[in-house]
């Protein structure tokens, strides 16, 4: 008995390498985020692309790939944020392993340029309802917002 | 002895049946609910940007839930103010 539950422990200390590599590389589970940011006014058309530019590099550097960029551009704000009125919107659809949102925020958060930022998780039904917004073809909302 | 006209009912008659209520999401098949479509979520909050209560939109819990989820992130994100006056 005692040399079978030795035997077993040998294994799995050889093994356990292994795993770990494994764990770190391969089954590594993406998901699907949507990213949007509230960046100053004052940022120049330039500015405002190597600012977005900026994070889809960071993004890519740590394993996550662009689903799509969409910068919406100048918008009026609903209310005044640090007393600004109108504020430029990107919003960034991306997937990535669930690590990396916590890196990011702290890019965010260092950032003097961004007034506001949030992530949101998606589930299979956002990515289809974004596609379909996406390529134009109705997204069947319409019918409710009739009703 | 009382005339027709001025016989007085102890309950009310019955005006016209109201049209029941449905939840517009399970009717129509939604899943998702936009936070960026402010449009849309306008239906769901009054004058003063408050959220509709169930009785009057008739959404099922599942969804209005996800309906209060959305409009809170856009107020967060601006796109929708906290407390108006005379909105829409």
């Amino acid at each position: 008995m005692n040399n079978l539950y030795f035997a077993v422990l040998g294994e799995i200390a050889t093994f356990a390498p292994l795993i770990l590599f494994f764990n770190k590389n391969k089954f590594r589970v993406m998901n699907n985020y949507e990213l949007m940011v509230i960046l100053t006014p004052v940022l120049s058309e330039d500015e405002f692309k190597a600012a977005q530019k900026k994070y889809t590099d960071f993004l890519t550097e740590n394993g996550g790939t662009v689903t799509h960029s969409n910068p919406w551009g100048l918008k009026s704000l609903a209310y005044p944020i640090q007393k600004k009125t109108t504020a430029l919107y990107w919003v960034l659809e991306y997937s990535a392993s669930s690590d990396f949102n916590e890196k990011l925020k702290i890019q965010f958060l260092r950032d003097d340029q961004v007034l506001r930022h949030m992530i949101t998780s998606l589930d299979k039904y956002a990515v289809e309802y974004n596609a379909k917004k996406r390529s134009g073809v109705p997204t069947g909302n319409e019918k409710a917002a009739e009703a | 002895m009382a005339k027709s006209n001025e016989i007085k009912y102890l309950t009310a008659i019955k005006q016209e049946k109201t049209k029941k209520k449905f939840c517009r999401f399970k009717k129509y098949g939604i899943r998702y609910i936009d936070y960026k479509d402010v449009e849309f979520l306008k239906k769901f909050i009054n004058e003063q940007g408050k959220l509709l209560p169930r009785r009057l939109t008739g959404n099922s819990l599942k969804y209005q839930r996800k309906v209060s989820d959305a409009v809170k992130k856009a107020r967060q994100m601006a796109l929708l103010p906290y407390v108006t006056d005379l909105f829409k």
